[in-house]
């Protein structure tokens, strides 16, 4: 158990560094997100009600198509450099492989949002610095549970010469459900959230994750196999 | 190529050709006993009748879904490519079928509600089916390796179909904080006879299907390996 947790980090703290080190992956998706969110002020705008009633779907949409390009770079990053089959020789269970990946995109995403949410805040004139506290709960549970199936698929989608294409084909009809709840406690909690749907779609959050968490993480062996 | 070639007939075997006779007369004779049987619809008139093929479309392909599940568990336990086969010909009849009942339930909505599409959470969730297993279908056709393929679609068959309740679910709760009513449905038992006999005409017709992928399938296979042993063949000759 200490051994896993010590390949989990190394793991995390390999590819944190290759990214803080070249920031080029980051950098690029940052201004993609800012560029999102200022598209869809562009297509909804200039009318400041229709932006607010919009606000949550189009902060969601903005994440999932910014972080959908980050998954498929940590799996590409081991494959240009033929590392994944020298990390499958390593001894120890590979499942910890999927978990660091899984925390190192994790962190990636969750700092793509801290630029993403002030940059919303701004553009379309939301009061988000009153909603922190809920509001980063509902981030959490929503990026934790996208980043479990992006990084799983991923592991299949970056090894295939359409893997720009296959990777949101998989990806994004598996999320509905989690971005029906994410929009609808994101929206609930800018108005207010007078009839408390915020909590019921965040338990909704938790089941979504706690049940691809745990298949991807059992199902993780059979795919990352060469 | 003859036979013995390939070491598998070419032709399905002899009951699944008998079953899509079977099946294709079954279902002809539903939709005459539907026509004949049962009025008319009060308010829709014939048009009702599109639900005879619409409904059961529906649950075959639900139910191809779930023999997706079953074969794809079976393949990561047994590791026999024969589950992968059988998981990959359910998975192209199952996206047959939801299209089908997409279009199908268009057809209806059109006329009934005035509008092509409508965020009902069946509707939805049948949606959303279908694109989790033309995804899956994506994925295959990019895979060279059998084992890596097998593996592969098996692990996504078992997420998109772990999904679909939580799908269903979200969808329905999603509409209900948004105010839509669905439509309540009173059914005749003329209905249920013609609905009964499509879902079991679909129900044949499904196995039918299921049953020639999977022989394309052995085919395709045999052939491959009929294939690479020529290619080794001539290579041995030339040396």
């Amino acid at each position: 158990m200490a051994s896993e947790l010590i390949r989990i980090r190394a793991m995390v703290w390999k590819d944190l560094t290759a990214e803080r080190r070249t920031k080029a992956n980051f950098n690029a998706v940052a201004f993609l997100a800012g560029a999102i969110l200022l598209l869809f002020g562009f297509a909804l705008g200039p009318d400041v009600e229709a932006l607010h009633a919009a606000a949550g779907g189009m902060i969601w949409l903005t994440v999932l198509f910014s972080g959908v390009l980050s998954f498929n770079r940590s799996y590409e990053k081991e494959l240009e450099g033929g590392a994944l089959e020298a990390l499958l020789l390593y001894p120890g269970d590979r499942r910890s492989i999927y978990l660091g990946k899984l925390i190192a995109n994790f962190a990636f995403v969750l700092l793509v949002e801290a630029i993403l949410l002030p940059a919303a805040a701004v553009l379309y004139d939301l009061p988000l610095h009153t909603v922190v506290l809920p509001l980063a709960g509902v981030l959490l549970l929503g990026t934790f549970g996208f980043v479990t199936l992006g990084t799983f698929y991923a592991a299949m989608a970056s090894r295939l010469r359409a893997r720009e294409v296959l990777l949101p084909l998989l990806l994004f009809p598996m999320l509905i459900p989690l971005l029906v709840a994410c929009v609808e406690a994101t929206q609930a909690i800018l108005d207010g959230n007078a009839m408390g749907f915020a909590g019921s779609w965040m338990k909704l959050l938790v089941v979504f994750d706690v049940v691809f968490f745990v298949a991807a993480y059992f199902a993780f062996d059979y795919v990352i196999e060469a | 190529m003859s036979h013995s070639m390939l070491g598998v007939s070419l032709a399905p075997p002899r009951w699944v050709r008998l079953l899509g006779w079977f099946a294709l007369l079954f279902l002809a004779a539903s939709q005459v006993t539907g026509f004949m049987i049962s009025a008319p619809d009060r308010d829709m008139g014939n048009l009702q009748k599109i639900m005879y093929v619409h409904v059961p479309a529906a649950w075959t392909a639900f139910l191809a879904f779930t023999y997706v599940f079953g074969t794809s568990v079976a393949y990561l336990w047994k590791r026999d490519l024969k589950y992968d086969m059988l998981a990959a010909a359910a998975a192209e009849t199952g996206v047959v079928l939801t299209g089908l009942t997409l279009a199908l339930g268009s057809i209806w909505g059109r006329p009934t509600w005035g509008v092509w599409w409508t965020w009902d959470p069946r509707l939805t969730t049948t949606a959303i089916l279908f694109m989790i297993f033309a995804g899956y279908l994506a994925l295959r056709s990019f895979v060279e390796d059998d084992e890596q393929r097998a593996r592969w679609s098996a692990a996504v068959g078992i997420l998109g179909f772990i999904n679909v309740p939580i799908v269903y679910f979200s969808v329905q709760w999603w509409r209900t904080i948004h105010q839509v009513q669905s439509t309540p449905a009173t059914v005749d038992p003329l209905y249920k006879l013609g609905l009964r006999l499509n879902a079991f005409a679909f129900l044949f017709l499904m196995i039918f299907f299921i049953a020639l992928r999977y022989h394309a399938a052995r085919l395709e296979r045999a052939a491959e390996a009929r294939r690479e042993e020529d290619a080794l063949m001539e290579g041995a000759i030339h040396v």
